[in-house]
């Protein structure tokens, strides 16, 4: 099946759209707690998801609104669960990080690396009762050191099951950078495990399309787990306020948050020697820097996308978003209305 | 007297600790960054980084420990520690009985725990009568900066594993982090007094397994900890409206608990009511109640707990866990005769 760059634009932009709509809401007050979105990682879930059949299930981090989306669930029934209302998703019970849609075989989980096995015992339900449908799990680069993820990998090998491991890489673990905490080449990691690994540009759907068609042929004729090593950035860091962010955009606000303290940690009494200190804080500079490439607008999936888009029909582009953009548009006035009526 | 926040007071006492002994390290997910001043002020060699690998470097830490450092190893929020809970539950735990008497781990799990602030019921437990529950394990749950500097520094010196939490209510910087994200319109039902107040210099170490009575009462006797302290005291403020003396007693550590003084009040007041927001099924609530009994004592019992996954729903949030109201009723039902 050759993939369609419009549809798959459009897939990503809804996407983009509705998760915007959701970080302005997050902004206002009205979804508490943290807010960890898929801005950036649209290009993989966009190359993924439309290929799955009924009954491939997945398991999702705490990162799982593009993935229901694109997957089928109502956009205002996310919403309401994000806001915590008695008609989201899971009644308001399980906030973003806890998405449950049982009827699409859909699981999400706070715990990080947790879709590993999860997924394996979904691929062992798959093989016995939906031959021919897999089990996705979906994590980041920070999970590929949580050990149950690991061993979900070789129990999914030794036991040959369906799985497809996605790893969304987008190089930090929370605020910690890769090269720091992710040992040697998760390609070769999977490839040790004697699972088939892909490595692809998240930021390329098509790449990450053509990459999981194969995949997923692989998988569905019974040919064990395989890994999907797809890079990627995250627009908003690692969840809405991200605070090395939140340096480069806010750097009077962070300057007595986040910065004059650590400079009292340069003259505190007693400690390491000031050449150590100064290393230290050389190296908080550098993690801000690594968090400005997150936000790479040529790492951006929809601009590499619309790019060629804009090129090939303007016209017909600036139709397709407008309409996204009235879809989400409505869908936010439908779940906010009520809301205000009642206040 | 000097004025700190709460986390910034358990900062403030591990530097003074890290500076007087080279044996003590911090390691954790981000907390270089989290920690920002510890990490310029000590460096990235006893600051550490560590990758999203809790049973890891939990294990790590306890091995460390075993072999000489005093580790302060940093689970982000106590919900991670399942993850780790091999490393603290069959190994640190067991050390000190299994070899006889012959080996310690002294190591300090520094975690934050507790809801309030809408991040849903895998961001939001206390599990500190989970953890309580394991022979060897010491549970420090602190109720203001004072507090939480000074019993950092005693569970420090201590030689055994003792898992020490930040109520993320008390921490404005657990606030911002995983609550606000720099939002102003957000808020919080957060106790001032627990959030910042005065601190001793230099810091000095509070006993583990003392009790402190926060409040002297009559009739009743509530005993809690952590954000349940401020919420009890609260309520004995309303209660003093309607004519009930209700006393408050900070438990300060689960483990090991304080029985004594309980048991000193109870006798006193005769009634018991347990301000507990971690569950109630086969926690502490119930366990004061058996140390009560145990001791011979006759009283009337009550007890304020979460019963339930706690909602992300902020209004549902606010019912499960412990409230003021929730403990003014529980005390009124205590006061009534029969």
């Amino acid at each position: 099946m050759a993939p369609d760059l419009w549809s798959l634009y459009g897939v990503m932009y809804r996407s983009r759209t509705f998760e915007e709509a959701v970080r302005q809401i997050w902004k206002e007050g009205l979804i508490s707690g943290e807010m960890h979105l898929g801005l950036g990682e649209e290009g993989i879930m966009a190359g993924i998801l439309p290929q799955l059949v009924e009954g491939d299930a997945l398991l999702l981090d705490h990162r799982g609104t593009a993935p229901l989306l694109m997957r089928g669930v109502d956009p205002a029934v996310l919403l309401r669960e994000f806001m915590g209302l008695p008609e989201g998703l899971c009644h308001g019970m399980g906030g973003h990080m806890h998405l449950f849609a049982p009827e699409i075989l859909a699981a999400s989980s706070g715990i990080v690396g947790a879709a590993g096995p999860a997924a394996a015992g979904f691929a062992l339900a798959a093989q016995t009762l939906r031959p021919g449908t897999i089990a996705l799990a979906f994590f980041g680069d920070g999970a590929t050191s949580q050990g149950m993820l690991m061993e979900a990998m070789n129990l999914a090998v030794v036991w040959n099951l369906p799985v497809m491991f996605v790893c969304k890489d987008n190089g930090m673990a929370i605020t910690t950078p890769a090269r720091t905490a992710v040992a040697g080449n998760l390609l070769l990691r999977a490839q040790a495990f004697g699972m088939k690994a892909f490595e692809v540009d998240g930021a390329d759907v098509l790449a990450v399309w053509a990459a999981t068609e194969q995949a997923l042929r692989h998988v569905r004729t019974g040919g064990g787990p395989v890994f999907l090593w797809a890079h990627c950035i995250h627009l908003e860091g690692h969840f809405l306020g991200d605070g090395l962010l939140d340096i480069m955009r806010r750097p009077f606000y962070s300057l007595h948050k986040r910065i004059l303290p650590m400079l009292g940690g340069l003259f505190t009494k007693g400690g390491a020697p000031l050449g150590v200190r100064l290393a230290a804080l050389r190296q908080t500079t550098g993690l801000v820097s690594a968090a400005r490439e997150q936000v790479l607008r040529e790492r951006d999936p929809l601009r590499r996308a619309r790019r060629s888009l804009a090129v090939e029909d303007p016209g017909r582009l600036a139709a397709l978003e407008a309409g996204f953009q009235r879809e989400i548009q409505s869908c936010v006035a439908s779940v906010q209305q009520p809301a205000h009526g009642g206040a | 007297m000097k004025q700190m926040g709460f986390s910034a007071a358990i900062d403030d006492a591990l530097g003074q600790a890290m500076a007087d002994d080279d044996r003590i390290l911090l390691f954790g997910e981000d907390v270089q960054g989290l920690h920002g001043e510890l990490y310029v002020r000590f460096g990235s060699g006893r600051v550490r980084n560590t990758p999203i690998s809790e049973a890891a470097f939990v294990g790590a830490a306890v091995g460390a420990a075993m072999a000489g450092l005093r580790p302060v190893v940093e689970v982000m929020l106590v919900d991670f520690t399942p993850v780790a809970a091999d490393a603290l539950i069959n190994h640190a735990a067991k050390l000190d009985a299994f070899s006889g008497g012959r080996w310690q781990a002294p190591l300090v799990v520094r975690t934050t725990c507790g809801g309030g602030y809408g991040d849903g019921g895998q961001h939001e437990q206390s599990l500190w009568g989970w953890l309580a529950h394991i022979p060897g394990l010491s549970v420090v749950v602190p109720s203001t900066p004072a507090e939480a500097g000074g019993l950092f520094l005693g569970a420090l010196g201590y030689e055994a594993p003792v898992v020490f939490m930040e109520h993320k209510l008390l921490s404005r910087q657990w606030l911002e982090f995983l609550g606000s994200g720099g939002r102003d319109t957000v808020h919080y039902d957060a106790p001032a007094a627990g959030q910042f107040g005065p601190v001793p210099q230099p810091w000095e170490p509070l006993p583990l397994g003392k009790a402190l009575l926060r409040r002297e009462g009559a009739d009743l006797t509530i005993c809690t900890l952590g954000v349940g302290v401020h919420r009890a005291l609260e309520a004995a403020a309303v209660l003093e409206q309607q004519g009930v003396s209700a006393g408050v007693l900070d438990l300060r550590t689960v483990a090991p608990l304080d029985k004594t003084t309980v048991c000193e009040q109870v006798a006193r007041t005769r009634r018991l009511l347990v301000v507990d927001e971690d569950y109630e099924a086969c926690g502490l609530s119930g366990e004061l109640a058996a140390v009560a009994l145990e001791a011979g004592l006759s009283f009337r019992y009550g007890r304020v707990c979460t019963r339930a996954t706690i909602p992300y729903n902020r209004k549902l949030e606010a019912e499960t866990l412990p409230n003021v109201r929730r403990i003014v009723d529980e005390c009124l039902k205590l006061m009534s005769p029969g």
